[in-house]
């Protein structure tokens, strides 16, 4: 069976896919769709969804477009979701390796690093970050990065500690490969699947991050993010529900997607366990 | 026909209700007791009012600090600490006879060597605004304990309107005298004469006051605690006076999109008096000494391209009034005719292009005073994007807005600064050169200098005859409009919410400032 066939095999996966895909393209045609700045105050404050026509999801307390802000706002959660996870995984990756792959003491002090971030709970942690070095998309992307890269790091770990006990490893090792043959070429294209699938997760937490952080006004005061439409319609919710309704139903739609297609990801490259759980 | 009959008939009797109750309302006396909950927002950096200047201090510290006089709707002077006071024909010679047994709330007597304590060294060394103003005087001295005498080197007509507790609080001779003031203890639990004392701050929750049971005032003040509440949400400031667990909210303290419906409540009062003394004006520091922000043209660029209009009409429910330039239209001596910077994007953008505007990125620093300030930011920036001035926007606290506005680490900056009933007290503080000076967010902060504009307010200040005066300051109008020193927003509307059961809580032209010493709650 294909890769895909066995994605395909679970249905809520691919509708997670579809999602996705949907959430995707409408960041990519953000420019297009809403050349202008989606800030623009364009018409009347307060316009319900559908109450003039070209403007669909109405307008907000300034009379910006809503669904201009919708669509740019998707490009700034997915790339910060994006850029922060392949951050965290560029520092949990490579310390995972080598704390797993060495053992000793290099394992103990590796470990007891990535211990203290675990035992700070991570959005507080991100808060002061972000606090400290005032926000901007680049610290904020920072923040989240440094509070989700540990569970890269263990898991990772876990499958060195697993696969160097390998005959193939020690195959290879026997042949005459040095350490970083043996980690990069051998040992850690086995163990991608499943940081692949906690990577798909982790876009998903960095994007509720980021809307967190923008909710409590800490995102970068210059870029429109659906965390930011929240919290700027928070105060006017009896007058305007639809202003935090309709922002919040996308990071719900583009999380949930994406918790879905973590879950077909894992079924494809873990056909074994997938067919037990079925 | 019936209609006919019973409309004035149900007219009449509501006519009588109406007088009953207001002549049961005229009968009835201050009842003493009671607890008051206020708003403030956001919480104030301190409560050393001779020290700290910002809008929530100001707010709760007249309640424990008192100046010499009070001021009514009118602006007349009206007693405070001193209960009398004369001032010589040639206005020269202010004398102030003080109250009779005030006492500080740790008991210590207050006296005339208090009063030159505070205005010839705590203000004069730290507060810019008191210093200008007290640049006037060639002497302050106490000929007996309770009287006090001011000689001035010039006639200074605007002096009578200085002694208000937030220009010339008095602060206590014993605790401060030969201290270091900024890093005395006594900050931290304020001691005044006021007709409440300071109990506890909670920071980030509460700051309560206390009676002052030996308050000078016999009986007053009615009222046994007042708690300040901060609340930093909006949303949830409203809730709190909708469910009654705040009585008073301060201007500010609503989304102003809210004030409509928190105003229909049921048992609750809305008023806009009490804004006459401070009449506060948001403007925008524009930074003229280096960056764009240092041309004129691209700050007059600026005053096209902001949509003011818009702002008032959205953002402040249509309170306040757009001004024409650096004097508030309630001045008597503000220039009606002078010419108004309309909205027009096009002019900005040729303005720009005329100076060969490269572009280059300005940084836009808010006013962290909540949601209105925060969304004005944005409407500001998107204006000065439409005409194609880069902005970056900086977040912080009101600290972090206090120090790097002192620092001059700003390219444009939001504020709001009151007017003090004179141009004088009010205005002149900005723009002569004279009040440059690092440290403080309150003076000539952008650095604008200008021989012809401090000789004129120089002229001014010290002149007798009323038609001289405004004739200088109308030219004073004219050359800063031409100059946009820095961009004039909005004269802001200032409604305070409050239970109706609450009374005489606003009863002169400082509003709540002036503390809550006649206010009393009907049960």
């Amino acid at each position: 069976m294909s890769f895909f066939a066995r994605f395909a095999q679970n249905r809520g996966a691919l509708f997670g896919l579809l999602i996705l895909v949907m959430v995707v393209a409408l960041a990519l045609l953000a420019p297009l769709l809403y050349p202008e700045s989606p800030w623009r105050m364009v018409q009347r404050p307060f316009l319900a969804p559908g109450e003039l026509s070209g403007f669909p999801l109405g307008t907000d307390t300034m009379g910006r477009d809503v669904a201009a802000g919708l669509a740019h706002g998707a490009w700034v959660s997915l790339l910060i979701g994006l850029i922060s996870t392949l951050v965290a995984l560029a520092i949990g990756v490579p310390l995972g390796a080598l704390a797993g792959y060495f053992g000793g003491w290099i394992d103990d002090a590796l470990m007891r690093i990535t211990e203290l971030f675990q035992t700070i709970p991570s959005f507080a942690l991100a808060i002061v970050l972000v606090a400290i070095m005032s926000p901007s998309v680049g610290s904020v992307v920072a923040a989240i990065s440094i509070v989700s890269w540990p569970p890269v790091a263990r898991l990772v770990r876990g499958e060195f500690l697993s696969l160097k006990q390998r005959e193939y490893v020690e195959a290879a090792r026997l042949a005459g490969l040095g350490h970083w043959d043996l980690i990069v070429r051998q040992i850690l294209p086995n163990a991608l699947s499943p940081v692949i699938v906690l990577a798909s997760l982790m876009i998903a937490t960095a994007i509720l991050l980021e809307s967190s952080l923008s909710f409590l006004g800490l995102g970068d005061p210059d870029v429109m993010s659906w965390g930011y439409m929240i919290g700027a319609a928070r105060t006017v919710m009896r007058q305007a529900w639809w202003l935090s309704v309709i922002p919040g139903v996308m990071i719900l739609l583009t999380v949930l997607a994406l918790n879905l297609v973590g879950e077909g990801l894992d079924d494809a490259l873990n056909p074994q366990l997938a067919r037990q759980r079925h | 026909m019936s209609v006919f009959v019973s409309l004035p008939g149900r007219l009449a009797a509501t006519a009588l209700a109406l007088c009953i109750s207001a002549a049961v309302h005229a009968q009835s006396a201050p009842q003493s007791g009671g607890v008051i909950n206020v708003a403030i927002q956001p919480e104030p950096p301190g409560l050393m009012i001779g020290l700290v200047q910002n809008a929530p201090t100001q707010r709760i510290s007249g309640n424990i600090y008192e100046g010499l006089l009070r001021y009514d709707a009118q602006l007349q002077p009206m007693p405070q600490l001193a209960s009398a006071w004369e001032i010589s024909d040639d206005g020269l010679t202010y004398t102030f006879h003080l109250r009779e047994g005030v006492q500080w709330h740790d008991g210590e007597p207050f006296s005339a060597d208090d009063v030159v304590f505070s205005t010839d060294v705590f203000m004069r060394e730290t507060n810019p605004r008191s210093r200008a103003i007290l640049d006037h005087v060639a002497s302050i001295e106490a000929p007996d304990a309770n009287t006090v005498v001011f000689t001035l080197k010039q006639p200074f007509p605007a002096f009578i309107q200085a002694f208000e507790v937030g220009t010339l609080p008095m602060v206590p001779r014993h605790v401060y005298a030969d201290t270091d003031f900024y890093d005395n203890p006594a900050n931290n639990t304020p001691i005044g004469t006021g007709p409440f004392k300071f109990a506890r701050w909670d920071r980030g929750s509460v700051i309560e006051l206390v009676k002052n049971e030996d308050y000078y005032e016999a009986g007053k003040p009615y009222l046994d605690r007042i708690y300040w509440h901060v609340i930093p949400d909006a949303a949830s400031r409203a809730a709190a006076f909708e469910n009654g667990t705040l009585q008073v909210m301060p201007a500010g303290s609503v989304e102003n999109f809210d004030l409509a419906r928190l105003e229909a409540l049921d048992g609750s009062c809305m008023t806009e008096a009490g804004n006459e003394y401070f009449n506060p004006f948001a403007m925008l520091w524009l930074n003229n000494r280096e960056g764009p922000t240092a041309d004129k043209r691209f700050r007059q660029a600026v005053m096209y391209a902001l949509d003011r209009e818009f702002v008032r009409n959205v953002l402040w429910n249509g309170l306040g009034k757009v001004p024409n330039g650096p004097f508030s239209s309630t001045l008597a001596a503000h220039d009606a005719d002078l010419e108004q910077y309309d909205y027009d994007p096009d002019k900005a953008r040729e303005l720009l292009e005329e100076m060969g505007y490269d572009g280059a990125p300005v940084r836009l620093l808010p006013l962290p005073y909540g949601e209105t300030w925060t969304r004005w930011a944005e409407a500001v920036r998107q204006n000065l994007e439409d005409v194609g001035i880069r902005v970056t926007t900086e977040s912080t606290d009101v600290a972090g807005w206090n120090q790097k506005i002192s620092d001059w680490s700003y390219d444009i900056a939001f504020t709001y600064l009151f007017q003090y009933g004179d141009p004088s007290l009010g205005i002149a503080r900005t723009y002569v050169s004279s009040n440059i000076a690092k440290g403080s967010p309150w003076n000539n902060v952008e650095g604008y200098a200008n021989p012809e504009v401090d000789a004129l307010f120089a002229r001014a200040a010290v002149e007798n005859d009323e038609a001289a005066r405004l004739a200088d300051f109308a030219e004073v109008q004219r050359i800063l409009r031409e100059d946009v020193p820095l961009a004039w927003l909005l004269e802001m509307g200032q409604p305070t919410l409050y239970r109706c059961n609450v009374h005489d809580l606003i009863t002169t032209g400082i509003g709540l400032n002036d503390g809550f010493k006649n206010a009393w709650i009907e049960r």
